[in-house]
């Protein structure tokens, strides 16, 4: 009987993992990344010229591992965190892509698959060592991104992560640096953004209580606040399995008077409390992070209940600028979706690092060793202008410093504040 | 070699299959050199080894179904790990602190184990397997809210919210940050370690199932009543399988989480519970050689199939395998087949069969 349940539960696990593989699979067609040099010269006006540059990216690292720069990343491509990984890898992609087409610096970029998890993070960095990584784009997610940071650090391979965000990743390593904001940064912008405008003089905050990113935003948002005198009337919190029914908190929320709910989250459960809120007839000012981006590109999500709401985020795919527009373009036209902050993060990187090879006259004979002390030089003394910020720079601890974009919600799109 | 028992003899075949391995690992690596990725993967492949191993006590020879072992790996991982940090400047020495570290996370999984053990041992079959399973979600949970700081004065704790890290003095350091896990964790776990480990649990597992407290563990499962009518106290025996089972856990989430910079909670949730389980139900219940090899196969599976470039569809054909295996395994004509073999072949037989089985693979 045991043996037999054993058995049914084992099978169980089978069938679960099975269907995870499948979801990636469906989301991620293999064949995309190996389409997209084939289409660009058809697609492109001019035909002969145009066609001889592209090509040889193509050919360049059949021909041996010197001609190119070996970039490496890990993220969740399978799994329930698999939108963040597969966007960052796409975004890298269309950056590679177009690098190599101009000719220049040529990269040769490996994704592998980390399934949001420390230790397999850990083997897929391994993996990418073993294919000659010279130069790393860290993990995706926070804890995924501790474990490999400390390996990046170990073994002098420069990191520039594009989205892990807490402040472990960089803490004590001096070759590890992020192209998003840190957690703690984005929780005392949000409060000083809160304070300059006027906003709001009571505030309401839910968080999510077993989740890193909602945590360190959390803290340093209450702490900013107090520092600011901004009256944090109540605090509520929900953790995985119960983030489907929100009417406690909000109740809470609304009998302690807020004028304006942070949700400090990512961007399904604050669809929830958008959507109860407005059944329970509660609407106070709702001010959100980068998370939240992606909000009204939810299937299902009624995009009137979201208007009004406020965000700061680096990165807005409605933005007018031409950059934007055609970095949303491509990515439309190879992933059929719009990109989110993940793949402009990532998409950053790549340029980053070109700018950054540039600079140091890097070729890709050099050693990853030789190479790290390049860009942690050139890290810390350039300035970069990409689709997530005008003229970053980063500090010596990794940090970046990019001034935050507030936006807002009005008739279904982001429009800057 | 003549005096001792076919037990004993395949028992040391074990010890010595495990230290051969060891070796020729190590000569390997030190000749040709084994590629970084398989080299990360040594210190988890014994952690789950061991894992597997302390399951199938449970499983195996006391015959309960638990579905709640990561509950005491994390345990065992996060109170092993939290000392070694705590211990930093007391003990220098990194193996001698990771030694510390696993008997510290080892005792509190085994009282974890005991206090679990009291109400759940009472209860047997489908119920026993389900109460587990409750329990090892409540762990998670609970230390999910757990925050742990360290200083000059001593331990400070706090639950839900983090009062620790300002009541701390000058120095002092979080050891364990509700769900952001523990962080910067020295990386301080050996493959040999690791090796010492699964020699030591296959040490304790084989004495005590060759002991008169193994024979009533088994004697208990297989015939509660009967066992009970000839005195013995079914619930003590089981609850010292029980006890030492989770030990080994706790040891083996220690040794694990010390070869990772970083751990949350939510890592040991019933997801890990059930990959052991399945390591243990392939090798085979009761068959420690069994669990050994099958751990080992089903964790390097999926990281092989990323060097063969099939990443796209690692976890489908790692899917695939696991049914194939399964059914394989079960069929009865084929197992009917390896014990011809084997008895054709000097009658070595529950070792030897074990291992026929995996090969077919």
């Amino acid at each position: 009987m045991k043996k037999y349940l054993a058995l049914l539960l084992a099978l169980a696990m089978v069938f679960a993992l099975a269907a995870c593989a499948n979801n990636g699979g469906n989301s991620t067609p293999s064949e995309a990344p190996s389409e997209a040099p084939v289409e660009t010269p058809s697609e492109a006006p001019s035909e002969a010229p145009v066609e001889t540059p592209s090509e040889a990216p193509a050919e360049n690292p059949a021909e041996g591992a010197t001609a190119a720069f070996k970039l490496g990343g890990t993220g969740p491509l399978t799994g329930p965190a698999a939108i963040y990984g597969t966007a960052a890898r796409n975004g890298a992609q269309i950056a590679v892509d177009e690098i190599n087409a101009l000719g220049g610096i040529q990269f040769e970029l490996n994704y592998q698959d980390d399934t949001h998890d420390a230790e397999k993070a850990v083997t897929a960095y391994n993996t990418l060592k073993d294919w000659g990584m010279q130069l790393s784009l860290g993990s995706v997610t926070s804890k995924p991104c501790e474990a490999t940071a400390a390996k990046n650090f170990e073994d002098r391979i420069f990191a520039l992560t594009p989205s892990a965000s807490s402040t472990a990743v960089t803490e004590g390593k001096d070759n590890v640096f992020q192209m998003c904001f840190m957690d703690p940064n984005q929780g005392s912008a949000s409060a000083q953004y809160i304070f300059d405008q006027g906003l709001a003089s009571k505030v309401a905050v839910i968080w999510k209580n077993d989740d890193v990113y909602s945590k360190g935003i959390r803290d340093t948002f209450v702490s900013k606040a107090a520092e600011l005198g901004l009256e944090v009337v109540s605090e509520t919190t929900f953790a995985d399995g119960n983030d489907s029914d929100f009417n406690v908190q909000l109740t809470e929320a609304k009998n302690a008077g807020a004028d304006l709910v942070f949700l400090p989250m990512y961007y399904t459960p604050a669809s929830l409390i958008l959507s109860q809120a407005d059944t329970m007839g509660y609407a106070p000012k709702w001010f959100g992070v980068d998370g939240m981006d992606g909000i009204l590109t939810l299937e299902g999500f009624d995009t009137a209940l979201a208007e009004g709401v406020m965000l700061l985020t680096p990165f807005n795919a409605d933005a007018e600028d031409a950059k934007t527009q055609a970095f949303v373009e491509k990515y439309q036209a190879q992933y059929g979706e719009v990109p989110n902050q993940f793949a402009a993060d990532a998409y950053d990187c790549v340029y980053a690092y070109a700018q950054a090879l540039e600079a140091a006259g890097a070729t890709p004979d050099m050693s990853a060793a030789d190479l790290c002390d390049a860009m942690i030089a050139q890290f810390t003394s350039m300035t970069f202008d990409g689709l997530t910020g005008e003229s970053m720079t980063w500090g010596a601890d990794g940090a970046v410093t990019k001034a935050p974009k507030g936006m807002v919600i009005q008739d279904g799109a982001y429009v800057g504040m | 070699m003549k005096r001792l028992s076919k037990q004993s003899r395949a028992n040391f075949l074990t010890y010595g299959g495990v230290i051969l391995v060891y070796v020729l690992l190590q000569l390997y690596n030190s000749q040709v050199g084994l590629s970084s990725m398989i080299q990360g993967l040594l210190i988890p492949i014994c952690a789950y080894v061991t894992m597997a191993l302390a399951l199938n006590l449970v499983v195996g020879v006391s015959g309960e179904l638990s579905l709640g072992h990561a509950g005491f790996m994390s345990v065992g991982a996060f109170s092993g790990t939290a000392a070694a940090i705590a211990l930093q400047e007391v003990i220098p020495a990194a193996p001698l602190r990771l030694a510390v570290a696993m008997v510290i996370g080892a005792a509190f999984a085994a009282l974890a184990g005991f206090v679990i053990g009291i109400p759940v041992l009472r209860l047997n079959g489908d119920y026993l397997a389900i109460v587990t399973l409750a329990f090892g979600e409540i762990i998670k949970s609970i230390l999910n809210n757990l925050y742990v700081g360290f200083d000059a004065r001593g331990f400070h704790f706090s639950f839900l919210a983090d009062t620790v890290s300002d009541r701390l003095a000058e120095g002092g350091k979080l050891l364990i940050g509700g769900p952001m896990g523990i962080s910067r964790i020295p990386i301080i776990s050996t493959f040999t370690a690791g090796v010492v480990l699964v020699l030591v649990s296959l040490v304790i597992i084989f004495n005590l199932v060759n002991s008169r407290a193994g024979r009533a563990i088994m004697a208990a499962r297989d015939n509660r009543i009967a066992a009970e009518s000839v005195g013995i106290n079914v619930t003590k025996y089981k609850m010292i399988a029980f006890v030492i089972s989770a030990a080994l856990a706790g040891a083996a989430g220690s040794l694990y989480t010390m070869s990772l910079s970083t751990i949350v909670a939510n890592k040991f949730d019933f997801n890990t519970s059930i990959l052991i389980l399945v390591f243990v139900v392939l090798g085979g219940m009761g068959n420690m050689w069994g669990a050994i090899l099958s751990a080992t196969f089903l964790t390097l599976l999926p990281e092989l199939l990323r060097t063969f470039n099939l990443d796209q569809y690692r976890m489908l054909v790692y899917a695939v395998v696991l049914i194939i295996v399964m059914i394989v395994t079960n069929n009865p004509l084929l197992q009917r087949t390896a014990e011809d073999l084997a008895e054709r072949f000097h009658r070595k037989k529950p070792a030897q069969a074990g291992e026929g089985g995996q090969s077919h693979e």
